[in-house]
């Protein structure tokens, strides 16, 4: 099949970036987006010119390597990372868009390629639990009820990918804070940081630039791994009851 | 904002409540509003509930507009640079209709606190110390009733994602049967408000109110 791509391209942080558009010919079906960009890359360095950059890492869609808003979406038009984007979700003739996350906490690094550590430290924040170390306790010693267990599981698949901060027209980042908030909330370990960790990420999110939940939706049906917008109301409830406390 | 707006809510519902009694016709109608004034006397004076419930409302509406101007402001500092291709996956028109729905309700707000409170103006010219003649005056032009009929039009839009928000917001939408449960209390809201809101100037335009 034959595309129209039309990429954003951008030397460097501080260099002003502008869309531009290439002809692609004998794209496959069978190709992901990303082999896609691959060989356009190809063609581009046998004509001398540079590379579009962007992010990937396992290719398989479990490591939240790779962003891009494909035509307007966040990941493309597929429910699933870019890396698992096929190209017979497009048909020949085809113009495609392809732009870096946009959001304040999220600084593009170069063409497609943005800088995700706002979620680093969001995590560092609160993001994690502490655990005495040692040999490992009894696995039985300390019981999750399975319903508990299940929606940690459930919401614990988040990748960090940053689809809902790229997707939320408020480019809010209250989805991925209110996985992990849940994830850990849910288990009987998480619970002793359950109240500082949510006011201190909150803290961190709002510190990096990103904006405001106004529960628009649209972060829950881009994230690849389908996270419900109720760990928001999650977070939100975290939230009360931690300010309740005097947090 | 959420708390704010479930106020709103509250006030809305016995304010469409409340003009119902223009069915009722001229006399039940008057009375209802002298109601509101005597209401809560002798231990309260004249007009005291409802300076008590007014001030109320100024400050959730102080409280209000000044978070959406906070998160809008938040929203575009956090986006600065606009996509040159935006789709949208599956949110509703009226959550993304907020700030503009907003907007067209206070506008609104601030014509019809003229039209039947502040002033009193009556847009054909009639009296306007009669509570009931000056708004069959106002629904009976065409053009008036079509101004407040699209504000309940942005009214509805504004209470059918604004109830769901609320309840996320506040942290009771924790599961999808509730999630379902919020969003199906916005819809209720949205139609039983401007549906029930709209009645009067279409009735009143149709000569059934007069």
């Amino acid at each position: 099949m034959r595309l129209t791509l039309k990429i954003w391209r951008q030397q460097n942080a501080s260099a002003p970036g502008a869309m531009k558009t290439y002809d692609l010919d004998g794209v496959s079906t069978d190709m992901s987006f990303l082999e896609m960009l691959d060989v356009l890359n190809e063609q581009l360095q046998s004509q001398g010119e540079e590379p579009v950059a962007f992010d990937h890492d396992c290719r398989e869609g479990i490591c939240g390597s790779c962003s891009l808003m494909i035509n307007g979406q966040a990941h493309g038009p597929e429910v699933t990372t870019t890396c698992q984007l096929h190209m017979r979700s497009f048909k020949d003739g085809d113009t495609i868009t392809v732009e870096p996350w946009r959001a304040a906490g999220f600084p593009v690094v170069k063409d497609l390629v943005v800088d995700r550590s706002a979620f680093d430290r969001i995590i560092q924040a609160g993001g994690f639990i502490s655990a005495n170390t040692g040999s490992a306790p009894e696995a039985n010693s300390v019981p999750a009820p399975r319903d508990k267990a299940m929606r940690a599981f459930d919401v614990a698949t988040c990748i960090g990918c940053g689809a809902c901060v790229a997707s939320c027209p408020n480019g809010s980042a209250s989805l991925f804070m209110g996985a992990k908030i849940t994830h850990l909330g849910e288990l009987p370990q998480g619970q002793p940081e359950r109240y500082s960790r949510v006011v201190d990420m909150v803290a961190q999110h709002d510190a990096e630039g990103f904006g405001g939940c106004t529960n628009i939706g649209e972060c829950a049906a881009a994230c690849p791994k389908g996270i419900p917008l109720d760990v928001i109301s999650q977070l939100n409830r975290d939230l009360r009851d931690a300010l309740r406390q005097g947090r | 904002m959420a708390v704010s707006g479930l106020v709103f809510i509250g006030f809305v519902l016995s304010h469409m409540y409340g003009n119902l009694k223009a069915f009722s016709g001229e006399l039940a109608f008057n009375e209802y509003a002298e109601h509101l004034r005597t209401l809560g006397e002798p231990l309260l004076p004249y007009s005291g509930l409802l300076w008590i419930i007014r001030v109320g409302l100024i400050v959730s509406l102080v409280v209000h507009v000044g978070s959406a101007v906070v998160l809008a402001r938040r929203a575009h500092a956090a986006r600065p640079v606009k996509y040159a291709n935006r789709k949208y996956k599956n949110s509703s028109f009226s959550s993304r209709t907020m700030r503009w729905g907003g907007l067209t309700i206070l506008v609104f707000l601030t014509w019809h606190l003229l039209n039947f409170t502040i002033v009193k103006i009556n847009p054909a010219g009639g009296e306007t110390n009669n509570p009931y003649r000056l708004m069959v005056d106002t629904f009976d032009l065409w053009w008036m009733t079509l101004i407040y009929l699209a504000a309940m039009a942005a009214l509805a839009l504004h209470l059918h994602h604004g109830t769901f928000s609320a309840l996320q917001t506040l942290g009771l939408t924790n599961t999808a049967a509730a999630r379902s449960r919020a969003r199906a209390a916005g819809w209720v809201l949205a139609v039983v408000v401007a549906g029930g809101f709209s009645l009067v100037p279409i009735f009143t335009l149709l000569g059934v109110i007069s």
